[in-house]
C-alpha cells in the first residue's frame, strides 16, 4: 500500500459548475414565461443549454488540469465558512478528485445533451419554460451533490435532486395518476433521506466522542454510553469533529484510530456498521433498491428526457457514487458490505424478472434501471468501486440511449407506450432503431459493447470476492447477478423486437373506437401534443398555442392514428446518434486487463480508492477462472437475445400468446403475480399509506373529541368570566363615571342661567353678596 | 351739635347707597357711570374722614390718588360708552347683554 497525502489544488472556477446552471434556472424561473412569449421557444431554450454546457466546458477544464496534476490532487475551492456551530465546521467548498470529475463529467455531458433533446421532444408543451427552469436547477442540485466537499453539502444536493425529481415526475400536475407519482417518489425518498441524515449524525457523534487514545482510568474498553465517553473525552481529544470527507478519511487512515472507532459499538453492533447502514437506507431510497425501489417505475409519469436523465442516467446513481465517495466507511464494515452488495444482487434480480412481463416500453426501461443500479449496488458491495462507476458511467451513455429512443418511439406513434401496439418501426425510425439496437447489444453485455466490460467485470469482481460474509462468498451473488444479466437481456431484446420488428400494430390492426380509448389511458401519459394536455394545462397556454391547439385536433379528427410513424427531428436523433456511439464505444476506457491492454479507467480512480486497497480482498480465483466467466457472460447475452429474437421477432411466434393464455394455474398464477409487479406496490400501500391513513384518521378522532373538547372548554369558561366581568364593567364602573359626568351637566344646566349677560344683575347679586357678608360679620363677631 | 367721625361716615354710607341704587335701577348707561362715581366717592370721603380723625395724612393721599384715578376710569368709561352707542344707537345696558351664557 503506497500512502497517498491529499494535495489541494486551488481552483477558482470550479463553483461556477454547480452555479451556471442555477443561473440557468433562475432566468427561465424569472424570466422564462415572458421570453417564451415574446420570442417563442428558442428564447427558453438557449440559456438552458447554454448554461449546462458552460458547467462541462469548466468541468472538462478542470479534469484536464486535473489529470495533468501528480497523483492524488484534488481541485479544491473554497467559498466560505457555512456552519461554524460549536465543534462542527462545515464549509461551502467543492472538491473535484478524479472519482467526482468523472462524475462532473458525465452529469454535465448527459446532461447537456437531454436539455438539446428536449427542445425537440418538448416543443408543443405550453410550459415549456418551467420544464427547462426545472431541468436546469436539477443539474445545479446534481452537481452541488458530486463536488461538494463534505457531507452536509452532499446532501444539500441530495435533497435537491430529490426537489427536483418530484418537480419534474409530476411536471403535468393536473394529472392525477402523475401528482401522485411525484408524491410517491417524494415520500419514499424521504424514508431513505432520513436514514442518511441520520447515518451521518451517527458518525458525526461517533467521532466526536470518541477519544483518541485510551483513557488512563478505563479498563481498556469504550464506553458506549456518551455521557461516560464525554466526560473521558476531557483528558483524551476526541478523534475529530471534521464532516469533510477527505478529512474524515484521513482519520480513519490512522490505524490506532480507526482501531478505536471500529471497536465502538452502538445498540449491540457496530457503530461503522450502522453508519454505513443508514447510509444505505438512504442510497436504497435514491438508487431504487429494495425496499424503496416502488418510487422509480412510478417515476415515469414524467416527461421522457426526465426519466432519461434523472431516473436513468444520473439521480438514482447517486446511491453507488455515496457508497464509492465513502469507501473509507464502507470498508471498515464487512457486514454493511455484504448487505450493500446483497441487496443490489437480488434488486438486479427481483426487477429484471418484473422487466420480463411489461408491456409499456418505459416501464421495462424503469425496470431495467433498478436492476442496473442493483449491479452497481454489487460492485461497490463487494470493494470493486471503480467497476461500480465504471457500469455507471457507460448505464448513464446506454441508459440514456434507450430512455431517449423510447422517447422518439412514444412520440412518433402519437403517444402510444404500449409495445403491443407499437412494431415495425425499424423502417420507419431507423436511427433510432439502430441506436436502440446498439444500446440493448451494450446493456445485454454483447462482446465490445460498453455494457460488457462493466458489467462483465463487475459479475467477476463478485465472484472473486473474498470479503463477503455469506456462505459460499461471492458465489451466491454471482449467480444471482448471472440469472439477472440473463433476465436483462432477455427482457431488454423482447422490447426492441416488440419495438422495431415485424409490422407496425398501431391503429392499422384495430378499430378506431379501441385506439381512442388507447389514447385515452395510455396516450395521456406523454402528451405535448394532443388537445387533452392542452385542455389540461389551459392555464399555462398562451394566445400563441390557440391556433396551434386547433391544428392539432384537426390533425387527431382526420386519423393521426393512421399515419405511420415519422422519424424525431434531428435535435433527438442526433442526441440519440452520440450516445448510441458512447453506449458503443464508452466501454473501452475500461478494457479488462485480462487481454493484456491497458485499463485506463482503473488507474485513473486508484489513486481515490487507494487508502482502503488493501483491504478488499479477493478470493484468489485465477486467469483461467476469469476466462470461463467471462466466456459465460457472452453466452448469457447470447442466450437471451436469441430467446427474445425467437419468441418476439416479427410477432410471428405465437408461444407468448399462448402461454399468456394458457389455462394452466402455475403459468397464470405466476404471470400475474410477475406481471403485477409481486404486489409490492399493493402491499406498500395497504401496510404504510392505509396505515398511515387509519392512523391519521384516529389522531383526528383523538383531536376533534379530546384535544378540541379541551380547548372548547377553556374557551366556554372564558368566556363565562368574561361575561360577568363585563357585566361589572357596565354596571358599576361605567355607572360611576356616567355619574360624575351627569352630576357636572346637571350643575351647569342650572347654574347658566345665572350668567345673563345684564350688568346691574351681577351688580345686584355683589351688592347681596357683599350685604350677607357684612350680616354674616356681624353675627358670628356678636 | 358737633361734627364726629360719625356724621362723615353716615353721610358716605348714604352715598354709597345711593350709588349703588342708581347703578342697579337705572338703564342708562351714563346715569349708571354716575353711580359708579358716587360709590367712588362714598369710599373716598372715608379715607379722608378716617385720616382727619384718625391721625397721618395717608388717606389724604389715598384720596388725591383715587381722584385722579376716577378722572380716567370716568374718560376710559365714556369712551366706551360712545362705542356702544355708535354701535347699537342707544346706551341701554340692560339691552347690552349678549355676552350671557
Amino acid at each position: 500500500m503506497h500512502e497517498v497525502a491529499p494535495v489541494l489544488q486551488d481552483f477558482p472556477l470550479l463553483f461556477l459548475i454547480p452555479l451556471l446552471p442555477l443561473l440557468g434556472a433562475v432566468w427561465n424561473a424569472v424570466m422564462g414565461a415572458r421570453m417564451q412569449r415574446r420570442f417563442g421557444n428558442a428564447a427558453v431554450h438557449v440559456p438552458a443549454i447554454l448554461f449546462p454546457a458552460g458547467s462541462f466546458v469548466i468541468s472538462l477544464w478542470s479534469f484536464i488540469t486535473l489529470a495533468g496534476a501528480p497523483h492524488g490532487t484534488s481541485m479544491y475551492n473554497y467559498l466560505w465558512a457555512w456552519l461554524p456551530i460549536g465543534n462542527l465546521q462545515a464549509d461551502v467548498a467543492f472538491l473535484m478528485d478524479r472519482l467526482s470529475g468523472v462524475m462532473a463529467l458525465v452529469v454535465t455531458f448527459v446532461g447537456t445533451l437531454i436539455h438539446v433533446y428536449s427542445t425537440g421532444y418538448m416543443k408543443d408543451e405550453p410550459a415549456y419554460w418551467r420544464f427547462f427552469a426545472y431541468l436546469n436547477l436539477f443539474m445545479f442540485a446534481m452537481l452541488v451533490l458530486v463536488l461538494g466537499d463534505n457531507f452536509l453539502l452532499m446532501f444539500v444536493g441530495w435533497e435537491g435532486v430529490g426537489l427536483c425529481s418530484y418537480l419534474l415526475i409530476s411536471f403535468w400536475w393536473r394529472e392525477r395518476e402523475k401528482a401522485v407519482a411525484g408524491m410517491k417518489a417524494f415520500v419514499v425518498n424521504r424514508v431513505g433521506d432520513l436514514g442518511f441524515s441520520l447515518g451521518v449524525f451517527l458518525l458525526f457523534w461517533g467521532l466526536m466522542t470518541t477519544p483518541a487514545s485510551p483513557p488512563a482510568s478505563n479498563h481498556g474498553q469504550v464506553d458506549a454510553h456518551g455521557a461516560a465517553v464525554a466526560a473521558h473525552g476531557e483528558e483524551a481529544p476526541a478523534l475529530g469533529t471534521s464532516v469533510a470527507f477527505r478529512e474524515v478519511e484521513q482519520i480513519l487512515q490512522d490505524p490506532v484510530k480507526r482501531t478505536r472507532i471500529v471497536d465502538r459499538n452502538v445498540l449491540g453492533i457496530g457503530l461503522i456498521t450502522l453508519v454505513c447502514l443508514l447510509l444505505f437506507v438512504g442510497a436504497t431510497g435514491k438508487s431504487a433498491q429494495i425496499p424503496l425501489y416502488t418510487w422509480l417505475p412510478d417515476a415515469m409519469a414524467g416527461p421522457t428526457p426526465v426519466s432519461a436523465l434523472i431516473h436513468a442516467a444520473t439521480m438514482v446513481t447517486a446511491g453507488v457514487y455515496m457508497v464509492a465517495r465513502l469507501h473509507f466507511l464502507f470498508t471498515l464494515s464487512p457486514a454493511a458490505m455484504t448487505v450493500v452488495a446483497t441487496v443490489g444482487a437480488l434488486t438486479a434480480l427481483f426487477a429484471a424478472s418484473i422487466g420480463l412481463f411489461q408491456n409499456d416500453i418505459k416501464k421495462v426501461l424503469a425496470y431495467s434501471t433498478v436492476s442496473q443500479l442493483g449491479f452497481m449496488f454489487v460492485a461497490v458491495g463487494v470493494g470493486a468501486y471503480w467497476v461500480g462507476i465504471f457500469h455507471l458511467m457507460t448505464h448513464a451513455f446506454f441508459k440514456a440511449c434507450l430512455f431517449l429512443g423510447s422517447g422518439s418511439v412514444i412520440m412518433g406513434c402519437h403517444h402510444e407506450q404500449d409495445m403491443r401496439k407499437m412494431g415495425g418501426l425499424k423502417k420507419l425510425m431507423p436511427i433510432t432503431a439502430a441506436t436502440y439496437f446498439v444500446s440493448c447489444a451494450a446493456i445485454a453485455g454483447f462482446p465490445f459493447f460498453s455494457g460488457f466490460f462493466s458489467k462483465d467485470e463487475i459479475l467477476w469482481k463478485a465472484f472473486n470476492s473474498g470479503n463477503i460474509l455469506l456462505p459460499g462468498g461471492g458465489l451466491i451473488l454471482w449467480v444471482i447477478a448471472a440469472v439477472a444479466a440473463l433476465g436483462t437481456s432477455f427482457y431488454m431484446f423482447r422490447s426492441y423486437y416488440m419495438t422495431f420488428s415485424g409490422e407496425y400494430r398501431g391503429a392499422a390492426s384495430h378499430g378506431h373506437d379501441v385506439v381512442a380509448k388507447a389514447d385515452g389511458a395510455h396516450g395521456a401519459h406523454d402528451d405535448p401534443h394532443s388537445t387533452d394536455a392542452h385542455a389540461a394545462h389551459g392555464a399555462h397556454a398562451d394566445p400563441h398555442s390557440d391556433p396551434h391547439a386547433a391544428d392539432v385536433s384537426g390533425h387527431d379528427a382526420h386519423g393521426g392514428h393512421g399515419h405511420l410513424p415519422v422519424e424525431s427531428p434531428w435535435a433527438m436523433t442526433s442526441v440519440l446518434a452520440v450516445l448510441g456511439f458512447l453506449a458503443l464505444a464508452g466501454g473501452y476506457v475500461g478494457l479488462p486487463l485480462l487481454w493484456g491492454l491497458p485499463n485506463v479507467f482503473e488507474a485513473w480512480l486508484e489513486p481515490v480508492f487507494a487508502s482502503t486497497a488493501d483491504r478488499v480482498t479477493s478470493a484468489g480465483f485465477g486467469h483461467g477462472v476469469e476466462w470461463a466467466l467471462m466466456g459465460f457472460s457472452i453466452i448469457v447475452a447470447f442466450g437471451g437475445f436469441f430467446a427474445a429474437r425467437v419468441l418476439y421477432k416479427d410477432g410471428r411466434s405465437p408461444i407468448p400468446a399462448r402461454l399468456i393464455a394458457s389455462e394452466s394455474a402455475l403459468v397464470q398464477g405466476t404471470h400475474r403475480v410477475i406481471f403485477n409487479k409481486y404486489y409490492v406496490d399493493e402491499a406498500y400501500g395497504f401496510v404504510f399509506v392505509k396505515g398511515s391513513l387509519v392512523l391519521s384518521r384516529a389522531l383526528a378522532l383523538w383531536d376533534s373529541r379530546v384535544i378540541d373538547g379541551l380547548v372548547n372548554l377553556a374557551g366556554t369558561i372564558g368566556r363565562a368570566f368574561s361575561f360577568l366581568q363585563g357585566a361589572i364593567d357596565r354596571l358599576f364602573v361605567d355607572g360611576l363615571v356616567e355619574l360624575v359626568g351627569n352630576v357636572i351637566q346637571a350643575a351647569g344646566t342650572r347654574m347658566r342661567r345665572v350668567q345673563t349677560g345684564r350688568i346691574q344683575a351681577y351688580v345686584q347679586g355683589m351688592a347681596l353678596g357683599a350685604l350677607a357678608l357684612v350680616a354674616l360679620a356681624y353675627l358670628l363677631a356678636w | 351739635m358737633t361734627i364726629g367721625l360719625p356724621q362723615y361716615l353716615v353721610v358716605s354710607g348714604v352715598l354709597l347707597a345711593l350709588g349703588l341704587f342708581a347703578i342697579v335701577t337705572r338703564k342708562n348707561a351714563v346715569a349708571i357711570l354716575m353711580g359708579v362715581e358716587l360709590v367712588l366717592n362714598a369710599g373716598l370721603l372715608n379715607l379722608v374722614a378716617f385720616s382727619r380723625f384718625g391721625g397721618g395724612l395717608d388717606g389724604q393721599v389715598f384720596a388725591l390718588f383715587g381722584i385722579v384715578l376716577a378722572a380716567a376710569e370716568a374718560v376710559v368709561a365714556l369712551a366706551i360708552v360712545l362705542q356702544v352707542f355708535r354701535a347699537r344707537r342707544s346706551v341701554d345696558a340692560s339691552k347690552a347683554c349678549e355676552l350671557k351664557e
